[in-house]
This record gives C-alpha cells, sequence and structure tokens, in this order.
C-alpha cells in the first residue's frame, strides 16, 4: 500500500518499542519520507538540540512508493539533526532495507534517547525487540551484516549498520545497508553511534500494495514511466553503463572538476579514475575493474557499479579479504578520493571507497577532508610527524592510510575524523575547509557551474547536490538549457530544483529519475498509489512547504544569512583553466534575489505571507 | 510450440521487479517474499542470479505427489499445483532436485512457477532481458551463436 499508515516509536533510554498510528492528515501535506519524518522531527525535537545528545531523535523512513512497482521504489531517508553540521539532516539511501522495512508493515522509525549499552533493532513483521549488541559492538558494516543474518538463520534479513567509525564519533559517520549503499551525508551516522545503536535488522513478509487507491492506473503509470527512463540517453544508456561515473570527464573539460581542495578546476589525471576507465582491461591481469552495472530495489536505471581491485595492487597485495567484488566506484567518491586529493590511481580509490563502506563514513567528506588536510601538509601547517607520513598533493599511499587510520579510528585519522571545518579551524585556517555548513562541498566547481554555487550555499543539509541539482540544467540541459558560466537567472532555477527534488525525496523514489522525469512524471504515479487528490500544484506547493520547513529549523537552530555562504577561495581565486578560467562564483550577487524569490526577508528569514501562503 | 522461460544471469541486475511482478500477479500484493522466482545475490562475484522452476518434462514434484496436486498445463506444459487438492505433505519439495518448489505458511500448500498460464508477468518485468519467455527448442540457440562467434579457424594474417 502506499502507506502502512502506522510507525514504531523506539525509546532507546527505556527499551520500550510501541507502535503508532501515522498522522494522515500530515500525509496529505508533506506525503512520506523526507517531508513527512522532518515535519514529526521539528514538531518533536528542539532546533538548539545538541545533535549528540539522547534529546536528538533519529528517524528512518520510508516513502508511499517505497516498496512498490515504481521504478526506483526502494528509497529510505534518515532524518536526524545532523552531527556534521548542527542542520537539518536527510540522507537518503537505496538498496533493499527501505522496501523490507515497508514489507514488514511500518512506514517508519523514530528513535529517542539513548541505550544504556550497545544495541539493535530487530524487525520481523510485527514482532519487534531492543537484543544486546554487545557482540557486535567493534565490528565492520560488513561483519555485523554477516553476524546477525548467521544468528537469526535468515539470510534475507535486510540490515542497516554503522561501522567502527560511528561508533568513535566520526563526525561524517553514515548508516550503510545492504554492504554497500548508505545514508552517507551530515553524520547521521553518528548520532546513531551516540544512540548506541548498532543496527536495524528487518525481515517483511507482508508485503505491500494491497491497498493502492487504484491498483489498474498504478500499473499503468509505473509502467509509462518505466518506458520514459528506458528510452532516456542518461537513464537509458549513460547511467546503466558508467554509472554516475559518466561525469567525470565531462565535468572536467568543463572546468568543474574541484582538484587538490579547490585550487584547481581541472585534474590531469581525471581520464585515469573515470567510468570509461573502468571498463579498460587492465595489464596486470587482462580484468576491467568494473565487474558488473547494479541496481537498488524496483530500480530500472542500474547505475551502481560493482568493481574488483586488481590483486596486485600494492593497496591490497596481502589482504585476499579485499579481492572479492565490492560496492563502488560512483562519481562522487571517485572525486573527494581522488581529484579532490590529486590522485589519480583508480585501483587505490576503490580500496579507500570500501573501507569507507566497511566502516561506515562518508567518502566525500572524508575524501575533502583529506584534501584539506594535504593542503596544510602543502603550507608546512601539519607535518609529517602530525601525520603519521608524508602528505602531499596525489599521494595514493597518504590515502588509503589515512582511509585505514580513519576506519580504526587511530592516530590522526581521529583528526581527520573532526571533518575539514573543525579540523581546518583546529590548525588556524579555518578558510580551508571547502564547504558549507561544516558539511564538505561534492563534486562540482561552482566557479565552472554558477547555479551550484548558490544551491550550495543555500542547501538546507550544508554543501550538497542533491538537493538543488542545477547540473541538470546547466551541463546536461534537463530539462532547459542554461549557461553554467553567468549568475542570471539561477535563483529561480535553484528554487525549481529544491522545490522539485524535495517532492521525490518524500515520494520513495531516486532523485536519479529527475534526469528523465520531472514532476508531470510522478504525479500520476502518487496520484494512483496514495488517497487523495494529488495534483500537479499540490505536489509543487508541498516540495516548497518542504524546503521552508527545513529552513524554519535551521535558523530556530542559529543558523543566519552568513552560513548562506561559500569559503573565501570560490569568491576570491579565479579558475586558473577550462571554460570558466578568470570566473569566481557570483553567490553574493544570486543570495539576495534568491531570498526575493523565495518570499524570505533580506535576512533569509520566510516572511509570515511565505508561511502562511504554505500553511506553515 | 512450447515455450519456456529463459534465464540470463550476465543481464540481471538485482532490481526484484521480477518478484514483485511474481507475486502481484498470484497473490496481488508486492510482496516479494511470496515470489515463485528468486534472484540470488553472490555479493563476493558480483553476480545476480535470478532462479526459478525450469519445468521439467519428467517432473519428480509432480510424480513424487501423493495426491496428484501437481498436473501439466496443456497449453503451456507448465506443472501446476492445484491448491485444492495439494495436504501441503511437502514431498515435493524434497523430490525436486532444484528446490523450486515451496511451502507457504500462511496457506499450508505448496507453489511453484505456474507460466503465469502462458504470459510470465516476471519476463514481462523484466527492464534488462535477462528473463525471456521463448520457443522451448530455441533455449540454447544464443549461447551457441556466442560460441560459435569466438570459434576462429580462419588463418590469421602474417601469422
Amino acid at each position: 500500500m502506499a502507506w502502512n499508515k502506522k510507525f514504531l516509536r523506539v525509546n532507546l533510554s527505556t527499551g520500550s518499542c510501541k507502535t503508532e498510528a501515522l498522522n494522515m492528515e500530515w500525509a496529505q501535506e508533506y506525503l512520506g519520507q523526507r517531508g513527512l519524518a522532518t515535519k514529526y522531527f521539528v514538531e518533536e525535537v528542539d532546533p538548539k538540540v545538541d545533535p549528540l545528545s539522547p534529546d536528538n531523535k533519529l528517524i528512518m523512513t520510508t516513502g508511499p512508493l517505497t516498496g512498490t512497482v515504481a521504478s526506483t521504489g526502494g528509497r529510505y531517508s534518515v532524518v536526524t539533526k545532523g552531527a556534521l553540521t548542527g542542520a537539518i539532516a536527510c540522507s537518503n539511501s537505496g538498496g533493499y532495507f527501505g522496501a523490507e522495512l515497508k514489507f514488514a508493515g511500518w512506514d517508519m522509525i523514530i528513535f529517542e534517547g539513548k541505550a544504556a549499552k550497545p544495541v539493535y533493532l530487530s524487525i520481523e513483521d510485527d514482532k519487534v525487540e531492543l537484543r544486546d549488541a554487545a557482540h557486535l559492538w567493534g565490528k565492520t558494516v560488513f561483519q555485523t551484516e554477516e553476524i546477525i543474518k548467521k544468528s537469526h538463520q535468515d539470510p534475507q534479513m535486510r540490515i542497516c549498520s554503522i561501522g567502527r567509525a560511528g561508533e568513535s564519533g566520526v563526525k561524517f559517520a553514515c548508516i550503510v545497508n545492504d554492504l554497500h549503499r548508505a545514508a552517507g551525508r551530515s553524520g547521521v551516522g553518528t548520532v546513531m553511534g551516540a544512540k548506541n545503536l548498532k543496527a536495524v535488522a528487518v525481515r517483511g513478509t507482508k508485503g505491500s500494495g494491497g491497498a493502492i487507491k487504484d491498483p489498474k492506473a498504478f500499473m499503468a503509470a509505473t509502467k509509462a514511466a518505466k518506458k520514459v527512463l528506458a528510452d532516456n540517453a542518461v537513464t537509458g544508456q549513460g547511467l546503466p553503463t558508467y554509472g554516475t561515473q559518466v561525469l567525470m570527464n565531462v565535468i572536467n573539460e568543463m572546468g568543474a572538476l574541484p582538484t587538490r581542495n579547490h585550487r584547481d578546476v581541472q585534474f590531469e589525471d581525471a581520464r585515469k579514475i573515470s567510468g570509461e576507465a573502468m571498463h579498460e582491461k587492465r595489464p596486470t591481469d587482462g580484468k576491467s575493474h568494473l565487474v558488473t552495472n547494479a541496481a537498488c530495489f524496483g530500480c530500472t536505471i542500474a547505475c551502481g557499479r560493482i568493481s574488483r581491485i586488481d590483486e596486485t595492487h600494492f593497496s591490497v597485495v596481502n589482504k585476499p579479504e579485499y579481492w572479492g567484488a565490492s560496492g563502488g566506484l560512483e562519481y562522487e567518491a571517485a572525486w573527494a578520493l581522488g581529484s579532490a586529493n590529486g590522485v589519480g590511481d583508480l585501483e587505490a580509490l576503490q580500496y579507500a571507497n570500501v573501507l569507507c563502506n566497511e566502516d561506515g563514513f562518508d567518502p566525500i567528506s572524508f575524501g575533502a577532508t583529506v584534501a584539506a588536510a594535504m593542503e596544510l601538509y602543502d603550507l608546512g601547517i601539519l607535518t609529517k610527524e602530525q601525520i603519521g607520513l608524508e602528505a602531499p598533493f596525489g599521494s595514493a599511499q597518504a590515502l588509503i592510510t589515512l582511509a585505514e587510520m580513519t576506519a580504526k579510528g587511530e592516530g590522526f585519522g581521529k583528526e581527520l575524523g573532526l571533518g575539514s571545518a573543525r579540523l581546518c579551524a583546529k590548525y588556524g585556517r579555518p578558510e580551508l575547509s571547502m564547504g558549507v555548513k561544516s558539511q564538505e562541498f561534492p563534486a562540482y566547481d561552482s566557479r565552472g557551474i554558477q547555479g551550484m554555487g548558490l544551491a550550495y550555499a543555500t542547501s538546507n543539509r550544508g554543501a550538497c547536490h542533491l538537493r538543488g541539482y542545477t547540473v541538470a540544467s546547466e551541463v546536461l540541459g534537463i530539462p532547459v538549457k542554461t549557461d553554467p558560466l553567468v549568475t542570471e537567472g539561477k535563483a529561480d532555477l535553484v528554487k525549481a530544483f529544491q522545490d522539485a527534488t524535495s517532492v521525490f525525496d518524500s515520494a520513495g523514489v531516486c532523485v536519479f529519475t529527475t534526469f528523465a522525469w520531472t514532476l508531470a512524471d510522478l504525479q500520476p504515479q502518487l496520484d494512483a498509489a496514495c488517497e487523495g487528490n494529488w495534483t500537479m500544484e499540490k505536489l509543487a506547493l508541498l516540495g516548497e512547504r518542504v524546503w521552508n520547513m527545513e529552513r524554519v529549523f535551521n535558523n530556530a537552530a542559529g543558523f543566519t544569512a552568513k552560513d548562506d555562504d561559500l569559503p573565501p577561495r570560490l569568491k576570491n581565486e579565479p579558475a586558473k583553466t577550462g571554460p570558466a578560467k578568470g570566473l569566481v562564483n557570483g553567490v553574493d550577487k544570486m543570495r539576495p534575489e534568491y531570498y526575493k524569490v523565495r518570499g524570505w526577508s533580506p535576512e533569509g528569514v520566510p516572511t509570515k505571507e511565505t508561511l502562511d501562503r504554505l500553511g506553515l | 510450440m512450447q515455450k519456456s522461460l529463459h534465464i540470463d544471469p550476465n543481464k540481471c541486475t538485482g532490481c526484484l521487479q521480477c518478484e514483485m511482478a511474481c507475486s502481484y500477479e498470484n497473490h496481488g500484493v508486492f510482496n516479494i517474499s511470496k515470489s515463485r522466482i528468486k534472484v540470488f545475490n553472490f555479493e563476493h562475484a558480483g553476480r545476480k542470479v535470478p532462479y526459478t522452476c525450469t519445468q521439467c518434462a519428467e517432473a519428480w514434484c509432480m510424480t513424487a505427489c501423493p495426491v496428484d496436486a501437481i498436473r501439466i498445463d496443456g497449453k503451456t506444459g507448465a506443472k501446476v499445483v492445484h491448491e485444492d487438492v495439494c495436504v501441503g505433505c511437502k514431498v515435493c519439495t524434497i523430490a525436486c532436485p532444484f528446490g523450486t518448489v515451496n511451502y507457504v505458511v500462511a496457506t499450508g500448500k505448496v507453489q511453484k512457477c505456474d507460466l503465469c498460464g502462458g504470459e510470465p508477468a516476471c519476463a514481462d518485468a523484466c527492464p534488462t532481458g535477462a528473463i525471456t519467455y521463448v520457443a522451448a527448442d530455441w533455449t540454447g540457440l544464443d549461447k551457441m551463436r556466442a560460441w560459435a562467434g569466438k570459434t576462429d579457424t580462419q588463418p590469421r594474417a602474417g601469422a
């Protein structure tokens, strides 16, 4: 069914697990997943709460299309106050976990409080219990999944868990499900670790679809929408063949590939770490790095990458446990671990990426923090003795050693675990942290793609490409081509992308569908599935409502217009090469216009009229 | 002409659309735990393999059934479980060498693939062509063709 109409409230302090009815009035206004869970969150949690305190809550949530035949209908999100950012966090993941939670009869789980000792939550349909996790604490994500499946004698359980990074308080720890899908950003895994919650294991045999509003219309609408994905060049060919890595060479040629902590905008070794390179046969074993593509639950795109590291590569030569196939590399990880640090060694990147999955830390924030450390090393502020080894830009050895240290929480890994903002501040150079609201930039340099500067600056969860992906328009021409090098018109563009994305994130489908789908493709699927009358107008307003709700929370948490800004490097140091040569990002020009378009005051506060219009 | 399901694991992405289609066709819900086709994920090899009943000509499940609940569908050649006759003794699940006939706790009967009466929902739902429904005597031809293409008996220039 679209909604199961019930959710679990788990109080980790008292150990109680209660069933509650889903507020269906709110569901009509906030749909599900990101929107609906954030509504619960802002109603229940003080915006000033310390993210790591028991008073912070953590919500795992599905959308109405999660666990249905809608393409990509397997998404779930984690909503909390981010440990990395102190802002509202909403991290979205695929794999199979979300659909399984739905099949077990639940729409979401709200975790409150803090367990006295490590625990994990076991859900087998209606049978829900907190179990001791002493034997799992200190274990990696991979080990945790294996141990739980064995002890439950159920290989079909779907599990999300934190690795050692989440346990040890790495600020950008993820929650990893199905071995290599992750609710990756903003430190949602750190919050889970602070609650002594190691894992959630779900087995659902109830299924869904019994209460789809109009099953016949739903089957027709989902079939039509799948055809749109199959017929589209990006979702039908580019993504299945090359994954998100299809972008590496494209963005490099645009002069928008941040390199060496954003000192450069083009990487001389981009081709070596690209999607195309993953297809090439290696001289050592005659095999390609890429083994196959893979889909998340229900996905007819299948952008996921499954790769195998070269057994003779120095990073794994004596480690047969890393010789099997594993997830990666996706574009963001390949960029953050590679280009951001000037490392052009594909095998080393994949090894570091597997470590990120294995112990649950965000490769974007980790890679970008290594980049900041390498710049501090380059400037002589950090020394070989402090780091534990020489760490010049381009060193694959430094990258993999630092990844191992971070996974284990040893040596300089503890400092990297702070994230780049805290690390750079600690060493007196806060301006060298490349991010917004303490969250590191993803893989697009905003000097070469101007709209992304505004999207980063105003993203409610800190710098992020998934809140308003204007790259689609500025680079790929979706839905219309705009000039990436100008600021004109970008305020409207950013708002449009942010609002539409909020709807997709609230529906249970993947934002990658938006390479091919517009709201007009999603609307018939939602309208056929969900009770109520789901018009385009209702959805558009819903997206804007979700965005403003998040903004109101952040403002109350203490964020101001000053936090909607980019590091000085992007505003003062022009791009050195490529099409954007000589350009800086014009965020200061775009921001006032954006506030106006949003109906916010010049201080970035939604006006009363705006809140009234949105029913907030 | 008799047709059969043809499975090419190399094309499978693990999206489970086949499992949802199967459960929806047979149970009216999206519920992969009720699907008669299963996709197995061999993580360390990076392989995903859909697997279901191959409709053996001389089906051991059918011969083993003590109450004659498994019968041949004359139209498709499928071996079909008749739920009103099945007593849930599970002997067929022991007899089947491939494990593709399964006991369902909720009904107390067994279930297996029945080719959806000749229009298998899984094949229709598969987005990559990993599951197709083809003439039964053609199932090996694409493999033969692939191997034939690798056969090279022509002398190479300069060899």
